[in-house]
């Protein structure tokens, strides 16, 4: 049987993807399947977690709460930032170093970016990033990642096509830079205005990671495909409404599409969709997203305890 | 070095620093970096001349004044290639070329309009990634900069 809460670790803030070892992320993912076992539990009796939504994002507030709650901790925070001293005019520094007088962790969403790291070098407390900017959002890469080794049974060697917006998507980057640490293959499926950034490709250059681009998005790109990463493809990205008009359609998945797929391929997406991902694919055995999603409670359970430093045992 | 300056038609310092190699296009911010405008000493300075390296070069003598080490650090941002000579005496006692510090704080602005240092009241920072291209990566936003997108506070 597992021992719970000897708190023998540091706790730690999670900032960013790129701040947790290989070594850590596994840790992270053997957690999540742990509490997926087992949910509920009073390892945060006694816990007070903070959480601070400087931006609305209902659904990673929702998931959130409910990895404490499930966890037995108690929550104090704001999910609309109208309705405190910041609407004043008060600086991010003073409104984290108050909640820090109270809140044993604090989880925050921000509009600036960077602004997760600052506030973790401005306080004791642990800080878990859920989101700044267009910059990292460490939680929805590790529910991706999970999700990947839940379907894929492994995290090594895995054949990732990502598609759509891959120039402002933050949750390519991240699982991206993720996957280098496990010899993944990328395929990137977009249009020229939407293509995976250059730092992006430097960054598999200069890791030995082998990638492939493509503007169209076809069956055969997906034949060899483990997990199919979609994307929305936002209008407001675009410079040029008459390109946006001209490739909306061209990155939209239809069930007929996976018949040549592996039997193992999942397709994942961040959520929410639009029309990306059509009605008839949700009834394919491949389509993965809604228990993506359900993952996150887990992946966030165990991000939770680990930027608190519990020591659980599996 | 000095010697070769000769045709300039500059004093020689009898004491202070020379920066020499500064590209043409840099010259100027080098002159504000360096704060020289508040100095009350004699200062030289020099620019479009021909340099076998830059084919134009700027260059900056300051008297009786020697620059602390962070200070010409910053000299490094805008002009990697430039060469500091300290004189003492008439005589070049230290030549050397400045050198990009592992980090950079409060001198350059990000490029990031939503970048947390843009909006909050605190010092912008950096960390130099590539010291021979000069490359800078945000601390906070992890934005990169590079040429002309390094701008000065």
């Amino acid at each position: 049987m597992p021992t719970n809460a000897d708190n023998t670790n540091a706790p730690r803030s999670i900032v960013s993807i790129a701040d947790l070892s290989k070594e850590e992320i596994l840790s992270l993912i053997r957690l999540a399947a742990y509490f997926e076992e087992r949910p509920n539990s009073k390892l945060l009796d006694g816990k007070v977690v903070a959480t601070l939504f400087f931006e609305p994002s209902t659904r990673t507030r929702l998931s959130f709460e409910t990895a404490v709650n499930r966890l037995g901790g108690r929550i104090i925070g704001f999910s609309d930032p109208a309705a405190t001293s910041t609407s004043k005019g008060e600086t991010l520094k003073d409104t984290i170093k108050m909640v820090a007088n109270y809140a044993d962790l604090i989880v925050m969403r921000h509009y600036l970016e960077g602004a997760a790291r600052y506030a973790s070098e401005i306080t004791e407390v642990p800080i878990i990033n859920a989101g700044d900017g267009a910059h990292q959002h460490p939680s929805q890469t590790m529910l991706d990642l999970y999700s990947i080794y839940k379907t894929q049974d492994r995290l090594d060697d895995i054949t990732v096509t990502m598609v759509g917006d891959l120039k402002y998507g933050r949750t390519v980057h991240s699982l991206l830079m993720a996957l280098s640490h496990f010899r993944a293959k990328f395929n990137f499926v977009a249009c020229d205005e939407l293509r995976m950034p250059e730092e992006f490709r430097l960054f598999c250059d200069r890791n030995g990671i082998e990638y492939h681009e493509s503007k169209d998005f076809s069956p055969e790109v997906i034949a060899d495909t483990d997990i199919l990463y979609m994307t929305r493809v936002q209008r407001e990205r675009f410079t040029d409404l008459m390109e946006y008009e001209r490739v909306k359609d061209l990155y939209n998945l239809e069930a007929s599409m996976l018949d040549a797929a592996k039997d193992s391929m999942r397709v994942l997406h961040p959520l929410p969709r639009v029309n990306e991902i059509a009605q008839d694919v949700d009834d394919s055995p491949k389509a993965y997203y809604f228990q993506q999603a359900k993952n996150g409670l887990y992946a966030r359970q165990a991000m939770i305890c680990t930027a608190l430093g519990m020591d659980i045992r599996i | 070095m000095e010697s070769k300056n000769k045709e300039l038609a500059v004093a020689a310092l009898r004491n202070g620093t020379v920066i020499d190699h500064i590209p043409s296009s840099a010259l100027f911010k080098a002159v504000d970096l360096l704060g020289i405008e508040k100095l009350g000493v004699s200062v030289t300075i020099g620019n479009n001349l021909e340099s076998k390296r830059l084919g134009h070069k700027g260059i900056i003598k300051v008297a009786d004044t020697e620059f602390p080490p962070e200070v010409l650090s910053r000299i490094a941002i805008i002009a990697p290639s430039a060469v500091i000579n300290t004189i003492r005496d008439y005589e070049v006692v230290k030549k050397e070329p400045v050198s990009l510090p592992d980090e950079i704080t409060g001198l350059v602005v990000c490029d990031n309009p939503k970048c947390v240092s843009r909006n909050q009241p605190i010092p912008s920072r950096f960390e130099v990634i590539d010291r021979e291209n000069v490359a800078l990566r945000c601390h906070y936003c992890e934005h990169e900069l590079r040429g002309d997108a390094i701008i000065l506070k």
